[in-house]
């Protein structure tokens, strides 16, 4: 069976380069990538999603509904919605938690979800969530470093190794952010 | 990891994890493409992205952004009519701009031969409809090359540049959304060795090249016989192959597809362990009609598993009669098998249709929905403060007309701005029809920078020619921002700057005003100034994209300490303007009532303070 990963943030936050560094591990830690991004009107504060399989099995690029190994999120709501739509029973939520609200929170007409909240709802579709928050982040786009790392430290994905991600992050980031992008890595562990 | 710059200029073949699209770009620098063109649209904008990623010297093929499909389209075209092999590429409504001169191109002698890129959107991920181009194919007789993956795009592409080159003709190379932003390991071939041969090899003896009368249907019976090789191809090119199932059933049982939905289908097939033979078509047009006779004779039911619209289940519908096939054939049914996007569990629901023991149905799911989250407009954007002025400028019964960008998103709560849109600058024209004979209601009307060059431009010379009685609003950006911010014509990025005011006032429109989108009090004033002018007026309301303005001075910044807003919770008095009616992403409402503001959001830009009925609203300090 294809192991599947879920990812969804906001957009802007920079899912492409998550996703990117993601499927180029998995690929380079020689596993069969399909993996597939979502883009367009929803990159302008939208949901935003990519989707990664690996293994063999996985003919198209796109995770089922309820049929996530993984669900990788970069905001509290969106971890949410991404289990609720794409969790496996059984499966993981690791999620970055910062909050975005949408307009129908901003105009008192929806809740925005507590931590306990997401945990309890992936709980009951038969999950595990884990929220990654460090202090110590300036510019939010490294939030996708931290959680990388939580990842690679839960050993979440079979296969794929702390050290290539490392190494990927390395291939990927431009020079000038790398520093700090590894120093969040390892401390998110 | 290669950069992309890398990916288009490696002169030896390798293997790399790559999108659809900049496979394809690689594909077209493999083949010898010399020309290739577009107007950016989602979900093709990364070809482009990729062909610009070497310094302009190495670049492998000429490529431009034009100013509409149908430009990008007649440049491609004249290029092939050179003896030079081109492309095309732009989303599924761009072929609708492009149609006029499409439609003769099948008919003429292109001796570089032409590619055609369709950009089809299943699900409209980003397009106004999901409209299913191969219809299109019927009408011009043009052959369709459907490739299902990044790695079939690749080849597909290089085959049907070689055999558009030898049969002097244009082919479609239609794409999907998820087949160019899907990502797989392709195989990439050498770059060809030899330097290009820029030689005008333009012959009009090789025509006839104008249609009229007497060389139509010349021109036309030739259209033909090449649709008809076409399909010869078809019958023993690999492309169109049978996957046959592991084990036969009782019942021999077959499906045919193509392209995307052709995987969907084969993954729903093997995972349920269903004795179906998949035939996949990679050539879906002109049908190979022998091979397809034959899959049906050897089988006693076939379904036909389409994506968005019933074309080949027809046609293969008319075979089996013409030729008095038994096989019985089964196809999608009912509206919503028939919209949206094909995922292999919606092909086992199409396949449990008829063989409902074969595709046992899954249990459905049930989870809350959380709090739904809409697209809006970044922090900063002025299409924002726009809308927020004009919105309070607006008299009762008012009707706005939107056109196509970022500003759409205007359409949605708090601002309900641009309640009617049909496709790229119909906004002023559309406009000009409500005024007709109506003197009750005001009628306003927004277009995009872009979008005014791309196909708005007509129809302010048809308004202001005839003075129509409206307000355009036009929100310049100065850029193409939903799509990526590519260049376009005016903006100094590709030749000279042009001057908006002084080109509309040439265009003959009288009423113009101008002012930044920021200054609310002012573009409201100059609204309701144009609003009280009877007949054609303009309100430029000019401000940067702030996405692209911000991304520019990081670049040039790296260490640039982002600026805040803050709210100063002795002064808010609750009226949540900022929050709920301005609607910047950057305020956050507590559940305890308070706003503060988010500074991962924030740019700092300050439009929201002048919202605030409290003035509560400061630069941090």
């Amino acid at each position: 069976m294809a192991y599947n990963i879920y990812l969804c943030g906001v957009g802007g936050q920079g899912i492409g380069i998550l996703a990117a560094t993601l499927a180029q591990a998995a690929a380079k830690a020689g596993l069969e990538v399909r993996a597939c991004d979502t883009h367009g009107l929803a990159q302008r504060g939208g949901v935003v999603s990519s989707h990664i399989r690996l293994g063999a099995d996985a003919l198209t690029p796109l995770v089922p509904e309820g049929g996530a190994d993984l669900v990788l999120a970069l905001e509290r709501l969106e971890a949410l919605r991404g289990a609720a739509q794409f969790l496996k029973k059984g499966g993981k939520v690791v999620y970055y938690d910062t909050a975005y609200q949408p307009v129908s929170v901003r105009r008192g007409q929806a809740q925005y979800p507590s931590e306990e909240e997401v945990a309890r709802q992936v709980a009951a579709l038969g999950g595990e969530a884990a929220a990654v928050r460090l202090a110590e982040i300036q510019d939010p786009r490294m939030q996708n470093s931290a959680l990388l790392g939580r990842l690679a430290a839960l050993k979440a994905v079979p296969g794929l190794e702390a050290a290539v991600i490392e190494e990927t992050l390395k291939e990927i980031l431009p020079p000038a952010a790398l520093e700090e992008n590894l120093r969040i890595f390892r401390a998110a562990k | 990891m290669r950069s992309l710059a890398d990916l288009m200029t490696e002169k030896e073949g390798f293997s790399a994890l790559v999108m659809g699209n900049h496979a394809l770009a690689r594909a077209m620098a493999e083949a010898g493409t010399a020309v290739a063109t577009s107007y950016p649209g989602s979900p093709t904008p990364e070809i482009a992205e990729a062909l610009l990623a070497p310094a302009g010297k190495d670049q492998p093929v000429h490529f431009e952004f034009a100013v509409n499909e149908k430009v990008a389209l007649e440049i491609a075209a004249g290029a092939a009519l050179n003896g030079h092999p081109s492309a095309v590429f732009f989303k599924s409504v761009g072929l609708n701009v492009a149609a006029d001169s499409l439609i003769q191109l099948p008919l003429m002698e292109l001796p570089g031969g032409m590619v055609i890129i369709l950009g089809d959107d299943p699900g409209a991920n980003s397009s106004q409809n999901e409209q299913d181009n191969r219809w299109f194919a019927r009408m011009a007789y043009l052959p369709v090359f459907e490739p299902a993956s990044p790695a079939e795009t690749h080849a597909m592409y290089k085959e049907a540049a070689a055999l558009a080159r030898a049969r002097r003709a244009p082919v479609f190379l239609r794409l999907t959304t998820h087949v160019c932003h899907a990502r797989e390991t392709v195989q990439f071939g050498p770059l060809p060795a030899s330097a290009r041969d820029w030689t005008p090899r333009f012959d009009a003896k090789a025509g006839p090249y104008v249609p009229i009368a007497a060389t139509v249907f010349p021109l036309k019976k030739r259209a033909l016989e090449k649709l008809d090789a076409w399909a010869a191809y078809g019958e023993t090119s690999p492309l169109n192959t049978v996957y046959k199932a592991a084990a036969p059933g009782a019942k021999k049982l077959g499906a045919i597809a193509a392209g995307l939905p052709a995987l969907c289908l084969l993954e729903a097939v093997r995972s349920a362990g269903a004795p179906v033979d998949v035939l996949k078509l990679g050539l879906s047009y002109p049908l190979p009609e022998q091979l397809l006779a034959d899959f049906l004779a050897a089988h006693d039911e076939v379904y036909v598993f389409e994506e968005l619209d019933r074309v080949t289940e027809g046609e293969l519908k008319a075979l089996a009669y013409d030729r008095g096939l038994a096989c019985r054939l089964h196809a999608r049914r009912g509206h919503a098998e028939l919209m949206g996007e094909m995922t292999p569990e919606r092909a086992r629901a199409c396949l449990a249709g008829p063989w409902p023991e074969l595709f046992p149905g899954a249990a459905p799911r049930k989870a809350a929905e959380p709090a739904p989250r809409l697209p809006q407009m970044c922090p900063g954007c002025g299409h924002r403060s726009a809308f927020h002025a004009i919105k309070k400028a607006l008299p009762p019964g008012a009707i706005t007309v939107g056109d196509i960008g970022c500003h759409s998103l205007g359409f949605m709560p708090p601002y309900d701005m641009g309640e009617v849109l049909f496709s790229m600058g119909h906004s002023v024209s559309t406009a000009s029809g409500l005024a007709l004979h109506n003197d009750a209601r005001k009628v306003v009307a927004f277009v995009g920078d872009s979008t005014f060059f791309h196909a708005a431009m007509p129809g302010v010379v048809n308004a202001a020619s005839r003075d129509s009685d409206i307000t355009l609003v036009l929100l310049d950006n100065g850029t193409t921002a939903m799509t990526g911010h590519q260049p376009r014509p005016g903006n100094g990025e590709i030749g000279d700057r042009i001057a908006l005011p002084e080109m509309l006032k040439n265009l003959g429109v009288k009423f113009l005003r101008e002012c930044d989108a920021y200054d609310q009090p002012k573009l409201a004033a100059h609204l309701k100034e144009a609003m009280e002018h009877k007949g054609f007026a303009i309100v430029i309301a000019r401000h940067p994209c702030m996405l692209k303005f911000m991304r520019d001075r990081r670049r040039a910044n790296p260490g640039l300490k982002p600026q805040h807003v803050a709210v100063d919770q002795a002064k808010c008095a609750r009226h949540y303007t900022c929050a709920a009616d301005f609607a910047c992403p950057s305020f956050i409402r507590h559940a305890d009532g308070s706003v503060t503001v988010n500074t991962e959001l924030c740019i700092g830009d300050g439009s929201c303070i002048q919202t605030c009925p409290a003035q509560a609203i400061g630069r941090e300090k």
